[in-house]
């Protein structure tokens, strides 16, 4: 399958496979005007399968978001079809206001006005927990 | 400003220096009558309690300070819907510290964020409860003479028992220290403080649903209740709260120097009939609460005598 090179945008890269939607979702991607694409289970050398997603237009990507759900993944900027600038992703010590805490018994979930904060408490498994509550983020990965 | 949350927010010297305070209240409490002349304490209690509140104001009354607030949500602005963050930036205006509890996990963290004075978190939910811990570990102190080299049996809810997560964090510190799980299935402790208290320190466990089978190796028998209040489901509860009773006979099968503990209120998990039997401290522990948190007041206000 091929999709035009983009001019002037994004490509965030070797995305683990299956990843693809959900960084979409997390990055606010439905609503963007210009054209997004999402390609799923391509194939890769390094990853056997990897999922792709190309933004045409320059998009203010949260670094956070994209190491939280896939830490391999690179973001690349595009100026003139030429890749300007890769920027490595790293496992972020703190995830703010980008996952909602799960716990029926968790402060966050009555009193919305909270920042939404959770802590790297095992950097191997990529855990995080709430400040709050300590309870484990849920993640689809 | 220091607020306390989580026992581990005190360093183990720090508990050192509060039991010493605390050894000297119960030795001379007249020298400290008066350290807290002119100083309030706020007691936001969204959740009733007979227990700590009434020891935190008597503690604060023994220290010479005054005492105010609310014991139950629907008496205070939270029925109004009023938020956490802005009663406790209100209350700062009004006390010098704030014991706060809170049936929400991490309401005491918001308020910290938010006071102008310190916060003691007095239980959120089923999570800590920093000062009940305090309690226990004066009881042992007082009742075992050392913190090292026990075998301290967790008895009853460890899932919800916020008590029992609290002890665990903070007698994982201690060398020698050896748990013994009792719970039933469904009550068992929550697999992260079993990771990370006792596994990831490799403290040694064992993990049983017979009290019977091993009461006798224990040094320290810690009970709790099967708090109704912790389950969404009636059903789970009625089916789980008689799953241990510490009776008489079954106290013929523990060591002569084991001691029974407890952060109470009890329901029927003690059977009375112990009451009476020397080994059963927690009614003295509920008394060693009070000076730990008078101990605890004197500190976070940075009071001396």
């Amino acid at each position: 399958m091929k999709i035009d090179a983009i001019k002037n945008g994004i490509v965030i890269d070797h995305i683990a496979a299956g990843c693809g939607m959900q960084l979409y979702n997390m990055l606010g991607l439905d609503k963007l005007d210009c054209s997004v694409a999402i390609i799923k289970n391509a194939p890769s050398l390094k990853m056997g399968k990897k999922d792709i997603i190309k933004i045409d237009s320059h998009f203010d990507v949260n670094l956070d978001i994209v190491s939280f759900v896939s830490p391999e993944a690179t973001v690349n900027i595009i100026e003139n079809e030429v890749c300007v600038e890769k920027r490595k992703t790293e496992l972020p010590e703190r995830l703010v206001n980008i996952i909602k805490c799960k716990n029926p018994r968790c402060i966050t979930t009555v009193e919305q006005e909270i920042t939404q904060e959770f802590v790297l408490t095992d950097r191997k498994k990529r855990e995080y927990r709430c400040i709050y509550c300590d309870t484990k983020a849920e993640v689809n990965r | 400003m220091r607020n306390l949350i989580n026992i581990l927010d005190l360093s183990v010297e720090e508990l050192d220096e509060l039991i010493a305070v605390a050894d000297d209240i119960l030795e001379d409490p007249d020298k400290y009558r008066e350290v807290c002349k002119s100083k309030i304490l706020a007691t936001l209690f969204y959740e009733p309690s007979t227990r700590t509140r009434l020891s935190f104001e008597s503690a604060m009354l023994s220290l010479g300070g005054q005492v105010l607030g609310f014991s139950e949500a629907s008496s205070s602005s939270a029925a109004k819907g009023e938020s956490v963050a802005d009663t406790i930036a209100i209350v700062s205006g009004y006390a010098d510290i704030i014991a706060m509890r809170h049936p929400k996990e991490g309401a005491p963290l918001v308020a910290a964020r938010h006071a102008r004075v310190p916060i003691i978190n007095a239980g959120d939910g089923g999570h800590y409860h920093p000062t009940q811990t305090l309690a226990d570990l004066l009881t042992i102190h007082h009742e075992k003479g050392r913190f090292d080299h026990l075998t301290i049996g967790l008895c009853g809810d460890l899932k919800f028992g916020r008590t029992v997560h609290s002890l665990i964090e903070a007698m994982s510190r201690y060398e020698g220290v050896k748990f013994v799980l009792i719970s039933p299935e469904e009550l068992k402790l929550p697999s992260f403080v079993k990771q990370e208290y006792i596994k990831d320190k490799k403290i040694p466990y064992v993990q049983s649903t017979s009290l019977d089978e091993v009461i006798g190796t224990l040094d320290i028998l810690y009970m709790t209740r099967v708090q109704k209040e912790r389950f969404f489901n009636e059903e789970d509860y009625v089916r789980l709260k008689d799953s241990y009773i510490l009776t008489t006979e079954k106290m013929k099968l523990a060591r002569e120097d084991m001691i029974v503990m407890h952060p109470l209120p009890r329901v029927n998990e003690i059977s009375t009939a112990v009451d009476d039997d020397p080994r059963a401290c927690y009614f003295r522990q509920t008394y060693y609460g009070k000076l730990m948190r008078m101990a605890l007041i004197m500190k976070l206000l940075d009071l001396k005598v």
